[in-house]
């Protein structure tokens, strides 16, 4: 090919001299990497944008009815729940992750015996497909065969067993405990990485200026921390608001809805249900919020000037 | 769950040797002639769901080798979660490639009609052949212009599934018929300290079964014959009264449980009742655990009771062969669904099967299965009775749309909880089954 071409060319300038040209050189080696993110992101991502001001259902396609779904579904209490949910979700299962994830992170590194096989055996949690972990989860939160509720009855602590998904909030609150279960190694881990880039010079230099630890903490490790942490941030806000395998699995939205996330919703309208149209457009209206979250922690947390040591404004 | 083994299915077939050897094409009722021949060279995929008893893969598998060996036709067969089938199937049907026969679920043919095959003379052939379909199959089977588009191969039939000892210290020798007394068997039995449990979980199988049940027995329904949306209806309103009075009497957390969850619970002694498949009968008559298996002859089977309508009103899943247009080997099928419904291959699976799929065409009611043993004979007439999801609509878009959002079910479940009084209930699922059948 590049030879055809070098022909074709040769009698004004070469393929190879062509080549020299930094601009076309940067525009050929950019190409692939193009045609991929083309090919795999961005065109089902239009498609799926577009899918959603259709009225296409499974096996026929449909015609473009611009923003009705969205007018039909702000009008659907289901949706609007799984919007809250997801939110509630999101939120919740977020702070807890970064707050036991950095507690985690600032355990490990301190120095330890068996340092390094500690490390690895916190990663297990993150490490198992989320089926299993979620069908574990399932078993633990069963209603009639929970091992929580049987070690709790054991010890006379409870006289029935805990009906950790029969309620609304009790089933939010168990599926973003598992989430949270499942999601703290990662935030860890990529803390704890974050800590070790720390020069412990800085940390000698306030304990000379006489800083308490919790100053050192405040003013040394968070803001070092924060290029990472807001890295951390944003994938984690990411991969929870995305969630479907936990919530599957363990609940299936249920109770009533309770647990039903966007992800989950998108999916039961489009697939089992055929509207794939009303199911795309629920998947868009994710977008705007990813867009929302991956904005504020990205630029929020990195935007401070303190980082490259000049005042924060 | 323990499992059916084939040598479970052949000892259970045994106990009929005498009516099989001799009981092969007496089912028949004239002879129809079948002329469609496979394509030369054709090889054809199949895609259904995996098996819930063994014996019925295993002799499914016979089934379709016994058909490679008489017409040279090759058979791929790939078992799926069957969960699955259907976005696998919908993603067949829109791409136009994949398998060539999709055994799925329910109303699946019904969303994409235009992509199936007219499977009229596979049908018709049958139909003569074996004392005529159940009027569900021509519901599910049959377009509004009376085409075929898919073939029901059965249905697992969902009954009443009850501990008899339990049922008998209530003060009941025999099951109730109706509603009536069905409530009073369950308060009975909960007074007993031996709860009933039937699933309000988003499940697919066990809580659509029920709680289209409850609502049907008393006059309730999701749409009238025009696909008009009725459900906020006295009738509905008096199935919810009901069904929470029947909730007052369910083993505690029904509302988070799944398909499986009464099966566990049922077989770990904590429920004098539920509603399921043939196979938990199975896996107590099988169980390796003898405490477990002692329970068997203490297992009863009861058709859902009749409620102030007047007749039986039940759900049951179906399993619905169809045929791709993008099919290269049409012919062959079709000739091999006709195949494996014919009585030489459908009996030795049906009783491989131990029951659990129910027959679709009236003169398999005799099949050896359905006596073999009497707790079986309760699914035998299970296609005979039962309803269409969309009772009494047509089934399509509409119809698989309110049903994935699991509507009847979430109503039953919030008006049985408490969430909701039963009006309101009715109310907010009268709102949203009008967004799917909105014209």
């Amino acid at each position: 090919m590049a030879v055809a071409l070098g022909r074709q060319a040769a009698p004004r300038r070469s393929f190879v001299e062509l080549l020299d040209d930094r601009r076309v050189l940067s525009v050929l080696c950019m190409l692939p990497a193009v045609g991929l993110l083309v090919t795999f992101l961005a065109y089902p991502l239009g498609l799926g944008v577009w899918l959603g001001f259709t009225d296409t259902k499974i096996g026929r396609p449909g015609v473009f009815i611009g923003i009705d779904n969205y007018i039909s579904l702000f009008d659907d209490s289901v949706f609007l729940l799984s919007v809250y949910n997801t939110l509630v979700y999101t939120i919740v299962a977020t702070i807890l992750k970064f707050g036991l994830g950095l507690w985690l992170a600032l355990l490990l590194n301190n120095s330890m015996p068996f340092k390094a096989f500690i490390r690895a055996i916190v990663l297990l949690p993150y490490i198992i497909p989320t089926v299993l972990s979620a069908l574990a989860f399932w078993w633990m939160y069963d209603p009639q065969f929970s091992v929580i509720s049987y070690v709790l009855s054991k010890m006379g602590l409870i006289d029935r067993y805990v009906d950790f998904l029969g309620q609304p909030n009790a089933a939010r609150a168990s599926v973003i405990a598992a989430n949270v279960w499942r999601g703290i190694p990662f935030v860890a881990i990529c803390l704890l990485a974050g800590l070790q880039t720390i020069s412990p010079s800085l940390y000698e230099a306030a304990a000379l200026d006489g800083a308490n630890p919790w100053q050192r903490f405040r003013n040394v490790t968070v803001p070092m921390l924060m290029p990472i942490l807001s890295v951390v941030l944003t994938f984690s806000v990411l991969f929870t608001f995305t969630d479907f395998q936990l919530i599957y699995a363990i609940t299936r939205g249920g109770p009533l809805n309770a647990t039903h996330l966007m992800a989950t919703l998108a999916f039961q309208r489009a697939i089992p249900g055929g509207q794939m149209g009303e199911g795309a457009a629920i998947a868009t209206a994710m977008i705007p919020f990813l867009v929302f979250a991956t904005v504020f922690s990205y630029y929020g947390l990195q935007r401070r000037k303190w980082q490259q040591g000049s005042a924060d404004d | 769950m323990t499992e059916i083994t084939r040598r479970d299915a052949l000892k259970i077939g045994a106990g009929t040797a005498a009516f099989a050897a001799t009981g092969v094409d007496a089912l028949a009722q004239g002879a129809p002639k079948w002329e469609v021949t496979p394509e030369k060279g054709a090889s054809i995929r199949v895609l259904r769901g995996s098996r819930f008893v063994q014996g019925d893969e295993t002799v499914f598998n016979e089934n379709v080798a016994k058909y490679e060996k008489a017409t040279g036709v090759k058979v791929r067969v790939d078992y799926e979660g069957w969960e699955d089938i259907t976005p696998k199937a919908a993603v067949a049907a829109n791409v136009g490639k994949g398998p060539d026969i999709v055994y799925g679920w329910y109303d699946i043919a019904h969303q994409y009609p235009d992509k199936l095959v007219d499977v009229s003379d596979v049908a018709n052939y049958l139909g003569a052949k074996y004392g005529g379909w159940f009027d569900v199959c021509k519901k599910f089977g049959q377009t509004k212009g009376g085409r075929w588009i898919a073939i029901p191969l059965g249905a697992p039939g969902s009954k009443v599934v009850y501990r008899i000892s339990h049922a008998k210290e209530a003060g009941f020798s025999e099951f109730p018929k109706d509603t009536k007394g069905f409530l009073a068997l369950c308060q009975a039995m909960k007074k007993a300290n031996k709860p009933v449990g039937l699933a309000l979980g988003n499940a697919v199988g066990d809580a659509n079964g029920w709680c289209h049940w409850v609502v049907w027995a008393h006059g309730g329904k999701m749409v009238n014959e025009k696909d008009q949306v009725v459900i906020n209806s006295p009738e509905t309103i008096a199935g919810l009264e009901y069904a929470k009075e029947l909730y007052q009497t369910f083993v505690p957390g029904t509302l988070s449980w799944l398909d499986p969850s009464n099966n566990k619970a049922f077989l770990d002694d904590q429920l004098s009742l539920t509603t399921n498949g043939i196979s938990v009968y199975y896996s107590i008559k099988n169980s390796a655990d003898p405490k477990i298996k002692a329970m068997a002859a203490d297992v009863g089977h009861a058709d859902y009771p009749i409620g102030p309508v007047g007749r039986s009103t039940q759900l049951n899943l179906i399993v619905p062969a169809m045929v791709f247009r993008y099919s290269k080997y049409k012919n062959a099928a079709k000739d091999f669904i006709r195949f494996m419904m014919e009585q030489e291959q459908y009996e030795p699976w049906s009783t491989a099967s131990i029951g659990y799929f129910s027959h679709p065409l009236a003169a398999y009611d005799k099949l050896p299965i359905w006596t073999a043993d009497p707790k079986h004979t309760p699914y035998r007439d299970t296609m005979r009775t039962m309803l269409w999801p969309s009772y009494a609509g047509s089934l399509g878009y509409a119809s698989a749309g309110a049903l994935a959002d699991f509507i009847m079910v979430q109503m039953v479940a919030t008006a049985c909880s408490g969430a909701k009084s039963p009006k309101d209930a009715a109310a907010e699922a009268q709102k949203r089954a009008e967004r799917y059948y909105k014209v």
